[in-house]
């Protein structure tokens, strides 16, 4: 196992620039998930460590020497592919002894290794199969199968589960999670699905047009999103924003939207009065209350969607759809109106200019990467 | 490698390891890469065609008949007026339009209508599609020295059926009627070229996505008109392309022709490509030989890059 | 496609005409080739006196026997079959590597060897003979097979080239990714992982090289001029020359010619379909 130092990578492909100077750290034994939007950068900042792309520029080093020159072969990495890219002609067992043959690793150890990665992953009775009589479950597992043998320094992983159905995709998340926990290999997995990065990872990697927009676990980048982006990419359903200006007295704040509407925020030091800002707001935190219990602010109802568990209510505040979730049943007809309050301490200020966050004075100083 | 690198020096770019000898070739290596594959490939069609194709060129310009031991002198452009001057190789300019679009109209429309055929399912589809693809792999010299037997009332059955069909007073060998010849070189193609035609819109149409015939279907168009709006705008690139290369390729296709004819009977069948064969291996005549060639190529070349500027020009027409 | 039709009889005549198009295809395509095998079989006797009729009275493997004992054909034989399956063998090695570069890998230069390929497709040939009889005769390649190998190989390594990239652009990257991941080189996780995928691609490329070597006429009758190093074509067409016409003889080689031929043909026609066919997507 290795930790991974990226530093100051770039990428262009002619006068395209597709990563602008990537800086990453990753611990030894970290689960590190990249995720983003198709196009951002991510899968080929991980095919540069795989060393399957040239690096620009800058270093990638992995458990401590640098391997921009190196061929993946001699990276001693692993990687899980989202077509699996598994050997059409080699069995189970070929597929996953394949690494270690090279390597001229003894018989008895590759069969010692596959009957022990067979057994944890369930493979034992396929191992003599080819990939074609294989369920997209089974393929997924002898791709993990075959990248575990090998007991690399790292485990790479692009979109690995995206060739799944739901319900599959769930169930490898937690056996992926699992397996790491078991194997405390350092692994670096892309997805563009926000719910396994914040399932999965020990820390995200949240980025956007070749840029690193925030890291953090998971906890972190849902609580305190460095920017706009962050904060609509990560969460389902996603945060809503309302577009207004900054007004503060003392220590109380507040913001105007568009239509005139009041809502109160807290007050922040990096916003001064009648500068332009975006609330964001997470659809749990906000609140249908009754007529003058709190301070709230009148919406109409658009749309009502029971999802059993919990109710997603629709409604448009300042000309602006918002949604709201809520664990309770609202007794609420369409095109009526309903109070709606916002959780001030939850909402978070973005600079509309620069779509980044503006933090309350009261929240302690975080290092946060721009 | 690239030196024991303390992961705390990361960020500090100026302490990049010094022992960085052997990266530069390495990165060059890998740009360098993709030219190792493919050099075994262009040196070979350098050697053995490019420099032949320069080399002839040249022929073109000079005096080069072997049996002549004081050729091999400059002659500037005395083989190209010769040419001008040269009825037998106008006559076998025209020739060569009548055996190229001749073979290529007949290969073109019975290699669709075969392709088309084949497209269906039916039972025995497999056999029938190695039967018909046959031909092609006939060795073209036993095709010409065939369909040659073929032709002759003595031994072969064509004439005696074209007669009892009325087309024929009396059996006779077409291939030595002047007027006629060029039928049997023709024919022999149209039989080996049927397939070449067959295959590629056989693939062709097999790529196409059966979901736009059911979709087409389900608007409610009938069979003529799915042909009409999806086969044929679907094939058209390939039977742009196929045709282009086809038509150089059937000019310069002389093997028939030599085998079959030689030429005769008095130069009727007498295409360009098999007058540089004459030229060059009857009569021995190296310089004159080239001459023809260079302008055969001219020309091959210039309706080659007609037919492309056609096609731009349709296509920018069409959106 | 073939639901039960509201209109039986309209189909009924479809498949009527369907199938007898069809036969007409095959008939036209096997009727010359039972020719060549109806006069291998005449004996010579009869030859021009029931030349006409569409199957002798008498038959005989007497041509088949002088053939493969008296002649040099089985010699002819021997060397065709060495330069077909030399050049079939090193054009798909040169067309594979080139191929999977073209299919593969970006890089400058890559327009012009492509140009420079399609080109050569416009070349008469013939206009080369001269040329490279002078190039080749210094090297002592005239008269010779290698220098026959040579040419051929040349000649077929543009198109096969083109056949083989659009086999390998059916494969995914991923694969030969995930073999440089597990610890091949590139090179290697072509041979090894690649190149055993593409295996009937490889096979229709060979089928196709080697029936176009097994029919040149007009190099091997003038790059070779002595009798042991003819190829099958050269010496049939001698034996116009020599012995008068032997047509019974000379058809009978013919047949012999035709085995391998088509053999390979037969075996790999349906991947040539299948292969233009994962071509032609590309467009």
């Amino acid at each position: 196992m290795a930790s991974i130092e990226i530093t100051n990578a770039r990428k262009s492909y002619g006068a395209v620039d597709v990563l602008h100077g990537i800086n990453l750290d990753i611990q030894d034994g970290e689960f590190i998930v990249l995720v983003g939007p198709s196009g951002c950068g991510k899968s080929t900042l991980l095919r540069m460590i795989a060393g399957l792309e040239e690096i620009t520029s800058g270093d990638i080093a992995i458990g401590g020497n640098v391997v921009n020159d190196l061929q993946p072969k001699d990276r001693d990495i692993a990687m899980v592919f989202q077509s699996y890219a598994l050997y059409p002609h080699m069995t189970v067992a070929e597929n996953m002894s394949y690494a270690l043959t090279l390597r001229k690793t003894a018989k008895e150890k590759v069969s010692a290794a596959i009957d022990n990665v067979a057994g944890i992953l369930g493979l034992n009775a396929l191992l003599q199969r080819r990939p074609k009589a294989l369920s997209g479950g089974q393929r997924q597992r002898v791709a993990m199968g075959r990248a575990i043998v090998r007991q690399p320094q790292a485990f790479l992983f692009d979109e690995p589960l995206s060739n799944l159905d739901a319900r599959l995709r769930e169930q490898m998340r937690t056996e992926i999670r699992k397996l790491h926990r078991r194997l405390g290999a350092t692994s670096v997995y892309v997805t563009h699905d926000q719910i396994e990065a914040m399932t999965m990872a020990d820390r995200i990697v949240a980025m956007y047009d070749g840029i690193v927009q925030q890291v953090g676990t998971p906890l972190e980048i849902y609580d305190r999103p460095a920017n706009i982006f962050v904060a609509s990419f990560i969460g389902s359903p996603a945060m809503n924003f309302l577009t207004g200006t900054y007004q503060a007295t003392g220590n109380t704040a507040a913001m105007t939207l568009d239509d005139g509407t009041v809502i109160p925020v807290l007050a922040t030091p990096n916003a001064s009065n009648g500068q332009k800002v975006t609330l964001g707001a997470r659809p749990e935190h906000i609140d249908i209350v009754e007529n003058g219990s709190v301070p709230s602010v009148t919406a109409n109802v658009d749309l009502i969607e029971p999802m059993g568990l919990s109710t997603l209510v629709h409604v448009t505040l300042a000309g602006k759809p918002v949604k709201i979730f809520t664990l309770a049943r609202p007794d609420l007809a369409i095109d009526s109106t309903v109070q709606i309050a916002f959780n001030m301490d939850k909402t978070h200020l973005f600079d509309s200019e620069s779509e980044l966050r503006l933090p309350p004075a009261s929240e302690p100083h975080s290092s946060q990467p721009a | 490698m690239d030196g024991d690198k303390p992961v705390t020096n990361m960020t500090d770019v100026g302490k990049r390891p010094a022992a960085r000898r052997g990266v530069f070739s390495r990165r060059l290596s890998g740009i360098l890469e993709p030219y190792y594959y493919v050099s075994p490939a262009v040196v070979l069609i350098i050697a053995v065609m490019l420099m032949p194709l320069i080399l002839g060129l040249s022929y073109a310009f000079r005096d080069i008949r072997i049996l002549n031991p004081f050729s091999g002198g400059f002659v500037g452009l005395a083989h190209f007026q010769a040419l001008m001057h040269d009825s037998a190789f106008l006559g076998a300019l025209i020739n060569t339009a009548w055996w190229t679009f001749g073979s290529l109209a007949f290969q073109f429309t019975l290699g669709l209508v075969l392709a088309l055929l084949l497209n269906r399912q039916f039972a025995g589809r497999r056999l029938v599609q190695a039967l018909v693809f046959l031909p092609w792999a006939v060795p073209t010299f036993l095709s010409g020295l065939n369909w040659a037997w073929m032709f002759n009332p003595v031994v072969g059955p064509l004439p005696h059926w074209l007669t009892s069909l009325g087309i024929m007073d009396t059996p006779f060998n077409i291939l030595s009627d002047p007027d006629l010849a060029m039928w049997g070189p023709i024919i022999a193609n149209i039989w080996f070229g049927i397939p070449f035609f067959a295959i590629t819109l056989l693939a062709a149409l097999q790529s196409i996505p059966g979901e736009l015939y059911e979709a087409a279907s389900i608007d409610g168009a009938t069979t003529r008109q799915q042909f009409v709006s999806i086969t044929i705008p679907f094939l058209a690139p390939t039977i742009a392309i196929t045709l282009m290369l086809r038509t150089i390729w059937i000019a310069n296709f002389a093997d028939l022709i030599v085998v079959m004819t030689k030429g005769g009977p008095a130069d009727s069948t007498q295409i360009v490509a098999s007058y540089i064969f004459t030229q060059a291996f009857r009569r021995l005549d190296f310089g004159y030989a080239s001459a023809i060639a260079a302008v055969l190529l001219v020309l091959l070349l210039a309706y080659a890059l007609g037919v492309i500027a056609l096609r731009r020009a349709m296509t920018h027409a069409d959106s | 496609m073939s639901t039960p039709g509201k209109f039986p009889l309209r189909k009924t005549i479809y498949w009527g005409a369907h199938y007898l198009m069809i036969a007409a295809f095959v008939a036209f395509a096997l009727f010359p080739l039972y020719w060549l095998l109806k006069v291998s079989v005449t004996p010579n006797d009869i030859l021009y006196t029931e030349g006409v009729r569409m199957w002798p009275s008498r038959t005989t493997w007497d041509n088949y026997t002088f053939v493969l004992t008296q002649s040099h054909f089985p010699h002819y034989f021997m060397n065709s079959v060495i330069v077909s399956g030399c050049t079939a063998l090193f054009t798909c090695i040169i067309a594979a590597i080139t191929g999977y570069a073209f299919s593969r890998f970006r890089f400058n230069g890559k327009i012009i060897i492509v140009a420079l390929m399609l080109i050569t497709q416009m070349f008469p040939l013939v206009m080369l003979i001269a040329p490279i009889f002078r190039i080749l005769a210094p090297l002592g390649l005239t008269d010779s097979l290698t220098g026959l190998i040579i040419v051929y190989t040349a000649f077929n390594v543009p198109f096969a080239t083109f056949l083989m990239q659009s086999f390998f652009d059916g494969i995914p990257k991923d694969l030969e990714e995930a073999a440089m991941i597990d610890g091949n080189t590139r090179f290697e996780a072509f041979r090894r992982i690649i190149l055993p995928l593409t295996l009937p691609g490889i096979a229709a490329t060979l089928g196709f090289v080697f029936t176009a070597a097994w029919s040149e006429l007009l190099f091997a009758l003038m790059l070779v001029s002595s009798e042991s190093a003819s190829t099958f074509p050269v010496g049939l067409l001698s034996f116009v020359s020599k012995f008068g016409v032997d047509f019974g003889q000379m058809m009978a080689a013919g047949v012999l010619a035709l085995i391998p031929a088509c053999a390979f043909f037969l075996l790999i026609q349906r991947y040539l379909v299948q292969g233009l066919t994962a071509g032609a997507v590309k467009g």
